[in-house]
């Protein structure tokens, strides 16, 4: 364990940036608060303030051993590099997005609530204390709360935000008490010690621990059976925001949920795995289903992401290291998919005024662009090749098949059929000319660049494979301890 | 002429994407370069394809033009491609299709650049999985068209079914192309290997009770898209839905894609269990046969008699394959080819007589033969390659396939024969129906076609008399391959 | 370049028709009149080359000659393998001959001449490369081919119901040949090859062998019999005969019942009877009652029509009855002097019956040209009017007839003579059906020609030149055998009694 304050500084220099970053940006609007600012002055600083931090971490990343630091709360490894990325890269993303946003462009709440946030996530990822988990959770998750219900102004967004809170508070608290079980029967509240104290520990006390942990991390991730808030949210939600939700924070969740079972003993993986294998099982099916219905885009979307989570838990699921890796690499393709298609999302609605899938019509000739985007980002979810998606979801049934889970794999493909059904509906609605006239659509510049960002990303995670592979491969050997 | 070290089959898999891509980004006047630059590349990808066809050195067999690079080394997977006697005329033929599709198109008008970009995208896809020697790449290329044959049928296809017919076809495919992947998942699992390289899989013997589970997911799965009965209804609908050049690639090549897989991750790597279902295989393909013909007979939709004949034949080709011996699959291999050519050129002729006629139905039709002489030609041609007349590359396919037959199951010859006599049946009514007697008083205006269509119907035409006179053109670069084939099976 | 010629000499003549179609290609549509011009010397050329082949025929030995082998179909062991012996080459000549006739009687085809005369070309190069093929294989592929073209000549050129009789003319054939296609396929995987003599000495020492309990060597035999049954045609399988002969084009008919017929005749020579040996001994029976049957009610059938072509049709039903059953009793009674007899008569009839049925039908088309009906009953007292082809009437009609001093005559009395002693009761049966063969050609004569001339035949014109140039080598050569049937008999005679 590192005791050296400077070298302890040192490691969490990416959280201490992004923290000064949103206090600066807290100053600045405080301070003028009454004069007008430069047009996307708060976006651009935020925005360096998160590449800061990305160069920081991308510097450190091939750096030597895991360290536990900061008394053993804080842990920095492969694994936690990697997911500090995915945080940092969705918040630069979402931030672009954002400045190009009239409503909520300049409010300088968003962007502190958002770098919070991801300062949040990121400790979340290299939590190895239980105690810093809920902090780093709870530090993650109440300014999403707010971030929510941003538009304020509108019913669906308050009721989104109050959905969210609500919910979010009550499986916290869940979450909590989950927490303190396992302490009480461990002695300790170090994750990665908790396999070897609860050992004799009984069965029943660890269940029930596990399983009121495990209702916080399916919060976090919306999984089946605690995915209600999730359509809701995504659906009142900006759709940036919604985009930042389902990735970001989705992935923090499985980091978590990653940590603690690689933190127990092969005997207690076994409870983890059958929660895991269930928990995939339902949302997959569900999430696959209940999106056939939709006729709301954002809400499609929503379920959609509870489905991909369900693939995500398939992985997670599998074990082992090729479990993990799988785990990792599809959270870094769903990344780029899911803002680039909530980025759409956004883009079309306001444009149309309508958040329904068949305001969608036509997108092909309003910007040809915009709709080529949508093509690649849907079909990577859909898991078609040459995207990243395809990928994914080859690596996290091969961990099902090697892991003796074929028939989860089998129960993977079959959804992957159902979801190719409502994912190729919408394109062919992109793809359909109206009667009449549409207006073109013109994207503002930073909106492009995310845009062609996500759609490089899903490209290249589709196709050069080796090189994300290999490093999700390391961050998955490093989990375990 | 010495090929090494110029990777002439990446050139030929990935030369229609980058022109795909490059299309995309043309201008949006310029129909003519669009046009342009997909027949080129149709043209030099089937020179580039010839050229290997006559370097190829049939004496030393094998895999060649291989190249090979390491592409997800922790999983086993490299970038491997190369092409033996089976799978070159494939290549040759997928070439020609994408070439032939791309000159009827000539007169689609409605956003050129995505339609002739799916079309390019779709040949990258089939000419990727017939040089494939990497399981994962074999996949990824066939995954790859997914996407473009559905756009392709729902935006520019007829538009009273093309969203039932896309949807199906999509859905139908995919859920074969799954049930494949979960097969080829355990196949990489259990070699124990950590490669997905073909040729070092062909070598592992698999557990037979392994085998005798696993050989249903990947072989079915793969032939769902070659349309084995009773997973074949998305073919008629889906292919009469589609535009004329999807058709024929549809038809022409990737129903063959299906069959090649079928042969090559199934048979190729599960040979015990090959032999296992083979009965049931037969029995199966053999309904393909007769009941596409019966089928057939009774439609009134011009393109639907063409769209069940296609289940027919592939019927054919299954057999020949489910055989395991020599001729069947030497038959199985020219049936590919045939077939291939003799589709895509009926659906050439039913695209140009709908561009004219404006109507589908039988009995509006009549006495074109006066109106659109070569069409009438090159239908009777094909038509004759479709009943297996002697002097025809139908008859050179199809009589192999009943000698393999024989030598398993008797029975499928007879049966299967039937399939013929019914053809000739439907074609010869299709024929007269469309092509003489009366001509309808709203057909009276109707055009011939034109010089493209020429050119296509010529050289389709011509490929089908000489393998028929002359089927030493390909028979003997297939035998090369077929024996490979039979030495992994076991059998002689 | 005469060795040449000479080592290549089936080959020119298999091929010189299908050449001489594909240069009608450069020749423009409107162009008839070259274009009929170009097809007849086109035809010539093969009838030229086949008697040079006759000359240099050497009639002594029995075997094969002007042999060409070339391996064609490599993987399958099937080659391109052609020669004749004395019946092929008698077959030749006749087919060769036959053709030009055709093509003159079709030089009043005015539409679409290139393609109807691309399609007799080809038909004519099918036709020869059944006699020719000595590889099974290649044998099915010609039989197969000439298929085609007799569907359109008939689906295009042919009369009100043609396409009717056209697809059931082509389905009934390739129906019958389905047998023989599987057959020809098993035979070819279990003795290895395609290559007649390979097969021929493979087969016969093949022994058992069952097939759905059924023995393996009659199931083929079947196979092989209906298909050839179909074509000759023996009875119950003619049905599709009569509307075919009646629908088709004139030169068609002539051809159908000319040369096509004789193929399937020319199928029990050259397969059957060398390959089945002890099948068609144990089967004759039922094949000598199934030609007499043929020619009972071939005869019969002819008796009540009253449609003129559709009296040839059915006269072609009774006459190559007779050669089925020459076959069955050479079959029966396989190596006897009888079975020599027999099969003479059956060649010499195969001739015969070519020479007259083509001149029938070319005078059945004549008179239809003139007068747009083949109704017996409105004809009548023709003789008055059209005396020269009265004349030709009544001596085609007399050899088709059977009368001494023609060639129908040897023929039948050969076949007769050799049955006799074979199948004494069906033969004697057969007689009963040549009576009536007397009775509907008398007929027929009677009700063209003889009686009151109708008002509206009193314009008609009689044969021009033309067509006595088609006709009187087809009397000219009638006579001659009938006469003197050793010529044409020396060519083949050796060949069957090495086979018979």
């Amino acid at each position: 364990m590192e005791t050296n304050i400077t070298l302890m500084l040192n490691a969490i220099l990416p959280e201490i940036a992004l923290a000064l970053t949103a206090a600066l940006v807290l100053a600045i609007d405080l301070i003028f608060h009454h004069k007008k600012l430069p047009h996307r002055l708060l976006g651009t600083l935020s925005a360096a303030g998160v590449m800061v931090s990305f160069i920081r971490v991308l510097i450190t990343a091939n750096g030597a051993e895991p360290q536990l630091i900061w008394g053993g709360m804080l842990r920095i490894d492969p694994t936690s590099t990697l997911f500090s990325c995915i945080f940092l890269a969705a918040a630069l993303l979402t931030i672009l997005l954002a400045m190009e946003n009239e409503r909520f462009g300049n409010k300088a709440e968003f962007y502190i609530l958002l770098l919070v946030s991801t300062l949040g996530l990121c400790l979340m990822a290299g939590a190895a204390d239980m105690i810093l988990l809920y902090l780093a959770m709870e530090t993650a998750t109440l300014p999403l709360f707010i971030l929510a219900g941003f538009m304020n102004l509108e019913k669906k967004a308050v009721e989104a935000g109050l959905k969210y809170l609500l919910f979010g508070a009550g499986t916290s608290a869940v979450m909590l008490y989950g927490f303190s079980l396992l302490y009480g029967f461990s002695g300790q509240t170090h994750i990665a010690g908790l396999g070897a104290a609860l050992a004799d520990a009984g069965n029943l006390p660890f269940v029930v621990g596990v399983l009121m942990v495990v209702v916080g991390f399916g919060f976090k991730i919306a999984a089946v059976p605690f995915h209600f808030w999730s359509p809701d949210v995504y659906e009142g939600a900006p759709a940036i925001v919604a985009g930042f939700l389902s990735t970001a924070s989705k992935a923090a969740g499985f980091a978590v949920l990653l940590r603690f079972m690689s933190a127990f003993l092969p005997v207690q993986t076994a409870t983890w795995t059958t929660i895991a294998m269930v928990l995939a099982a339902l949302s997959m099916t569900a999430g696959n289903l209940l999106a056939l219905t939709q006729k709301n885009f954002k809400r499609m979307l929503a379920y959609s992401s509870i489905a991909q989570a369900g693939y995500i838990l398939v992985g997670v699921a599998s074990g082992g290291q090729l479990g993990a890796s799988a785990v990792i690499y599809y959270l870094v393709v769903y990344l780029f998919a899911n803002v680039a298609a909530f980025a759409v999302a956004g883009v079309v609605a306001r444009a149309t005024g309508s958040e329904e899938i068949s305001a969608l019509q036509g997108l092909d000739k309003r910007n040809r662009g915009l709709a080529l985007v949508l093509l690649v980002s849907l079909l990577s979810l859909a898991g078609i090749p040459p995207f990243g998606g395809f990928v994914a979801k080859l690596l996290v049934f091969n961990a099902a098949v090697q892991g003796n889970l074929a028939w989860l794999a089998a129960l993977g493909v079959a959804n992957a059929v159902v979801g190719l059904f409502y994912y190729l509906t919408v394109l062919r609605v992109a793809y359909t000319h109206p009667e009449g006239e549409v207006e073109k659509l013109k994207l503002p510049a930073f909106v492009t660049v995310v845009l062609v960002i996500c759609v490089i990303g899903i490209i290249v995670t589709g196709v050069l494979i080796a090189p994300l592979l290999g490093w999700t491969n390391l961050a998955a050997g490093a989990l375990h301890p | 002429m010495d090929l090494t070290g110029f990777p002439i089959l990446s050139v030929i898999i990935f030369l229609p994407l980058a022109a795909g891509l490059l299309i995309l980004v043309m201008p949006a006047t310029k129909t003519g370069w669009v046009n342009g630059l997909a027949t080129t590349v149709g043209a030099v990808d089937l020179v580039l394809a010839l050229l290997l066809y006559f370097s190829y050195d049939q004496v030393a067999a094998g895999y060649q033009f291989i190249e090979k690079m390491p592409w997800v080394p922790q999983l086993g997977i490299s970038y491997h491609v190369g092409v033996d006697g089976f799978s070159l005329p494939m290549v040759i033929l997928g070439a020609l299709v994408v070439l032939c599709g791309a000159l009827v198109s000539w007169n689609v008008d409605d956003r050129p650049r995505e339609f002739f970009a799916f079309l390019m995208f779709l040949g990258t896809s089939i000419l990727g999985v017939f040089a494939s020697l990497d399981l994962f790449q074999l996949f990824f290329f066939f995954e790859i068209a997914v996407f473009p044959k559905y756009l392709m049928i729902v935006l520019w296809g007829y538009p009273k079914t093309r969203n039932y017919g896309g949807m199906k076809l999509t859905i139908y495919l995919f859920v074969g192309s799954m049930m494949a992947l979960f097969g080829v998942l355990v196949i990489y699992f259990k070699s124990g290997l950590n490669t997905f390289d073909l040729l070092a899989l062909d070598q592992v013997s698999f557990a037979p009770e392994l085998q005798r589970w696993l050989f249903p997911f990947v072989f079915l799965g793969f032939a769902i898209l070659g349309g084995i009965f009773p997973f074949h209804s998305w073919a008629p609908d889906g292919h009469v839905a589609a535009p004329t050049a999807v058709s024929m690639m549809l038809a022409g090549v990737e129903m063959k894609v299906g069959a090649f897989a079928a042969l090559r991750a199934g048979i190729m790597l599960l040979p015990e269990g090959a032999q296992y279902w083979q009965t049931a295989i037969l029995i199966l393909a053999t309904i393909n046969v007769v009941y596409g013909a019966l089928i057939a007979l009774v439609q009134t939709d011009f393109k639907y008699v063409i769209g069940f004949s296609s289940v027919s034949h592939m019927g054919l080709v299954l057999i020949g394959m489910a055989t395991l011996t020599k001729q069947g699959l030497l038959g199985a291999g020219m049936q590919m080819f045939s077939h291939g050519i003799m589709t895509a050129l009926f659906f050439a002729i039913v695209g140009m007589v709908y561009d004219r006629a404006h109507t589908r139905e039988l009995s509006a039709l009549g006495g074109l033969g006066r109106k659109m002489p070569w069409a009438a030609f090159g239908f009777i041609v094909a038509g004759l390659v479709s009943m297996g007349m002697p002097g025809f590359s139908g008859f050179t396919a199809e009589f192999p396939i009943f000698v393999g037959a024989w030598q398993v199951a008797p029975w499928v010859a007879i049966i299967g024969i039937l399939g013929v006599i019914v053809t000739a049946g439907y074609i010869l009514l299709v024929i007269r129906r469309v092509f003489f007697g009366e001509l309808p008083p709203a057909l009276e205006k109707v055009s011939d076609v034109s010089r493209k269509d020429k050119f296509v119907i010529a050289l389709l035409s011509s490929l089908m008399v000489a393998l028929g006179i002359f089927p030493a053109l390909l028979s003997d670069l297939i035998s090369t391959g077929v024996a490979y084939i039979l030495a992994l099976v076991g059998a002689g | 370049m005469m060795t040449w010629v000479l080592a290549h000499l089936i080959t020119l003549i298999l091929f010189s028709p299908l050449v001489v179609g594909l240069v009608l290609w450069f020749i423009p549509v409107r162009q008839v009149k070259a274009i009929r011009w170009v097809t007849l010397a086109g035809t010539l050329i093969p009838f030229f080359l086949a008697l040079a082949a006759w000359a240099r025929f050497d009639s002594a030995s029995p075997a094969f000659q002007f042999i060409e082998q070339v391996p064609w179909y490599i993987s399958l062991n099937a080659s391109y393998h052609v020669g004749v012996d004395g019946i092929s080459l008698t077959m030749v000549l006749l087919t060769t001959l036959l053709m030009p006739l055709a093509i003159l009687t079709s030089f009043n085809i005015t539409e679409k001449t290139r393609t109807y005369m691309q399609l007799f070309l080809l038909l004519e190069t099918a036709m020869l490369g059944v006699f020719v093929a000595l590889d099974l294989l290649l044998f099915f592929v010609f039989w197969e081919v000439g298929l085609v073209p007799m569907y359109f000549l008939i689906a295009a050129w042919g009369g009100k119901n043609r396409n009717y009789a056209s697809l059931k003319f082509i389905l009934f054939t390739m129906g019958g040949s389905l047998g023989l296609l599987l057959a020809t396929q098993m035979m070819g995987m279990l003795t290895g090859s395609f290559d007649l003599s390979v097969v021929t000495e493979k087969w016969l020492a093949l022994e058992g062998g069952t097939l759905f309990g059924l023995p393996l060597k009659t199931i083929t035999f079947w196979a092989f019999v209906i298909a050839f049954a179909v074509k000759v045609p023996v009875w119950p399988f003619h049905t599709w005969l009569p509307d075919a002969h009646t629908e088709a084009p004139t030169a068609g008919s002539m051809i159908l019942a000319g040369v096509l017929l004789k193929l399937g005749a020319y199928g029990f020579i050259r397969l059957v009877l060398p390959l089945f040996p002890a099948e068609s001994q144990a089967f004759a029976p039922w094949l000598a009652a199934l030609s007499v049957a043929a020619i009972v009610m071939g005869a019969l059938g002819a008796w009540g029509q009253s449609d003129f072509k559709r009296l040839v049709a059915y006269s072609s039903i009774n006459h190559m009855g007779f050669v089925v059953l020459a076959v069955a009793a050479a079959g029966a009674a396989a190596g006897t002097p009888d079975a020599h007899i027999a099969m003479n008569g059956a060649v010499l009839q195969m001739v015969a019956h070519g020479l007259s049925s083509a001149g029938m039908f070319f005078l059945v088309g004549a008179i239809y040209e003139r007068t747009h009906t083949r109704d017996l009953n409105e004809l009548g007292g023709l003789y008055a009017q059209l005396p020269v082809y009265g004349s030709v009437l009544t001596f085609i009609a007399m050899a088709s007839l059977g009368l001494p001093g023609l060639a129908g005559f040897m023929a039948e009395f050969q076949i007769v003579r050799g049955t006799w002693p074979v199948f004494m009761g069906a033969t004697a049966i057969a007689l009963v059906g040549l009576f009536f063969t007397g009775a509907y050609i008398l007929k027929a004569l009677k009700l063209t020609l003889h009686g009151p001339l109708p008002e509206r035949w009193k314009k008609l014109t009689d044969l021009n030149v033309r067509e006595l140039v088609v006709v009187s080598p087809l009397m000219a050569l009638s006579l001659w055998i009938g006469l003197w049937p050793a010529g044409i008999m020396s060519l083949f005679n050796l060949t069957v009694a090495a086979l018979f």
